[in-house]
């Protein structure tokens, strides 16, 4: 069992969750493919960890899930505010600071 | 008996990952997000990090999806549709830099072979991350304490109907 | 691979008494209602209405089954096995015994001694909030949508207080390991943790009152209240996935009776010395574990035919403003007094 695999893994979750923001047009969505982006890189963290038989990387990765709670939290304040000003949470619609 | 555990959680992680990334309808990516975060869950314990691995289920799981699934059934969002179709500069860069991505992570992929050294005894126990987090990560962790109020009151700020 | 065996053995034990002890407290349900309300129960079916449980097994079975023809069909019938799932997995920590000796090898008596075994067993309940916001959501139906909003949000709102009051007895005990945890409540009755070293009293009262609160029973069942959601998130469910969600409901039960006794009171702890050996003491144990579970669904049963529903705003406000301080109290000061070194190890 190599930690490549991991890491292979990990790079593959990345990118669907890269694809996702790129491609997705809700914002909440998107805000979940940001959390996918978090994990892969959670799961490497976890991969080296054991890798060098350290706690530091799991105190990273407890750090990383801290702060993805906190910034879902905001976010999805944030896309509440939106949707009752715009009526809809399509990230193409929100566009009015668009030269 | 490793290894096919490994390939079954990493099948089922991918899988629901492409779930969310694909399907149409929030509810469902956001319970598919939900289970890929179980399915990391099962990575974390495969790799004897048995503290975060829980943490992430309570946490991750178990409170940050729920929040999610909730905002998308309050606001009773609907089926997303597909965007609108690309111009030509977009279908040539697009793959272009997919490519350059991918090669960027396989170098990185090619640099680490090796297998996995024998884990110490202790390795990912509570008592072990909990020592690293209040020895050496003792400031980090008062301060991302204080960026949890803050994300709070923020949060409660921003939803509310009248300030 | 004797290991397999006997932690195969323990699993069937374990399913095998959760649902038989679903299909008693249905029975306990009634005839404990019953008498609160100075009637009969069920009496006719068997001897003191004993086969009462059968009787509704069989009805639930025989009942059609009918989906709305508008609801997310997956969702739809994926949402009892999201409820169940999680309430079976959560007994997998909880000792009901001690540690035994069969054919010559010691055995723990509990499924999986988790290094972390508490936040195991926190780590099942939070996944419950899933079947209820998937049921309440794939029925399409108004009713179930808010009951299941509204439960799941109660839910996770009492698991702040539940998480935090027992983090009084970690504090206490040193360690995660419920099997440690009750290791270190021996001797007399007055070494429980909700009496000695750090006097988890208030702990063990937030633990009983939220634990009512996470399982949507007795004062907290706004949810799921006849008259105010009709039936809240199992408004459109028949027959079997009724009774699923019925069965995890009451697994949700024994669970958060089972965690209280193992954290609070001692778990297989007698109470008392007995001068017995091997075996003899060991079922001793054990039955003491089951006699003290008992107690408590009791406890859940007569005090939701006792006690009038909480309105879900002052339920919210009870959760938010009255529990979580107070929990968040009980730990600062369990931590003051273990860091001076007054109580714990």
């Amino acid at each position: 069992m190599e930690p490549r695999i991991l890491l292979l893994v990990s790079a593959v979750i990345f990118t669907l969750g890269v694809a996702g923001v790129l491609l997705r047009r809700g914002a909440i969505t998107i805000l979940m493919c940001i959390e996918l982006m978090l994990n892969a890189a959670n799961l490497a963290f976890i991969a080296f960890a054991r890798q060098f038989n350290h706690a530091e990387g799991q105190v990273y990765v407890f750090f990383v899930m801290t702060l993805a709670a906190a910034e879902a939290a905001v976010g999805l304040g944030i896309v509440i505010a939106l949707f009752r000003l715009r009526e809809t949470t399509d990230v193409d619609e929100i566009n009015l600071l668009k030269w | 008996m490793l290894l096919i555990g490994f390939a079954i959680l990493a099948f089922l992680a991918i899988l629901s990952a492409a779930t969310v990334v694909t399907h149409r309808n929030p509810v469902v990516c956001a319970l598919a997000l939900a289970f890929h975060l179980v399915a990391i869950a099962g990575f974390y314990l495969l790799l004897d990090a048995q503290f975060i691995a829980l943490l992430q289920v309570i946490v991750y799981a178990g409170a940050i999806m729920v929040l999610v699934l909730f905002v998308v059934m309050l606001l009773n969002l609907p089926d997303e549709m597909r965007g609108r179709p690309s111009g030509p500069l977009q279908r040539f860069l697009g793959p272009v830099l997919a490519l350059l991505f991918a090669a960027i992570l396989a170098q990185a992929f090619l640099r680490f072979p090796g297998i996995f050294r024998a884990k110490e005894a202790g390795f990912g126990t509570v008592e072990s991350v909990g020592r690293e987090l209040y020895g050496r990560f003792f400031y980090p962790f008062e301060v991302v304490s204080l960026l949890l109020v803050v994300a709070m009151v923020g949060a409660v700020l921003l939803a509310k109907r009248k300030v | 691979m004797f290991e397999i065996v006997v932690t195969l053995v323990k699993l069937g034990v374990v399913v095998g008494a959760l649902m038989g002890a679903v299909s008693v407290m249905t029975w306990v349900e009634r005839r404990v209602s019953a008498w609160i309300q100075d009637r009969y129960g069920p009496n006719r079916v068997g001897p003191f209405g004993l086969f009462q449980p059968i009787a509704d097994g069989v009805k639930f079975i025989m009942k059609e089954d009918i989906t709305p023809a508008d609801a997310h069909k997956p969702l739809y019938t994926l949402a009892p096995a999201l409820a169940m799932i999680p309430a079976l997995c959560a007994f997998a920590v909880i000792p009901f015994g001690p540690t035994v000796e069969i054919l010559g090898r010691t055995v723990d008596l509990v499924i999986v001694n988790l290094n972390g075994g508490v936040l195991f067993a926190f780590a099942a309940a939070s996944l419950g909030v899933y079947g209820i916001v998937c049921a309440g959501w794939s029925s399409r139906n108004k009713y179930s949508l808010m009951g299941g909003l509204r439960s799941s949000a109660q839910m996770i709102s009492y698991e702040l207080a539940l998480t935090l009051s027992v983090m009084g007895v970690v504090l206490v005990a040193g360690t995660l390991r419920p099997t440690e945890i009750v290791e270190q409540q021996g001797g007399w009755f007055w070494n429980w943790n909700a009496f000695r070293g750090g006097w988890q009293l208030l702990g063990f009262l937030i633990f009983v009152i939220a634990g009512y609160a996470e399982t949507n029973r007795a004062p907290f069942d706004l949810p799921e209240a006849e008259s105010e959601l009709v039936a809240g998130y199992h408004t459109e469910y028949s027959s079997m996935k009724f009774a699923m969600f019925f069965m995890s409901e009451y697994i949700n039960m024994v669970t958060s009776a089972s965690l209280a006794v193992t954290l609070f009171l001692g778990g297989w702890q007698i109470g008392f010395p007995v001068p017995l050996e091997g075996w003899p003491l060991w079922g001793l144990q054990i039955l003491a574990f089951l006699v003290k579970v008992s107690f408590f669904l009791f406890l859940f049963v007569w005090v939701r035919w006792t006690l009038p529903r909480f309105r879900y705003d002052h339920l919210m406000n009870l959760g938010w403003k009255a529990l979580f301080p107070l929990a968040l109290a009980n730990v600062m000061a369990t931590a003051l007094l273990v860091a001076l070194g007054v109580v714990g190890r």
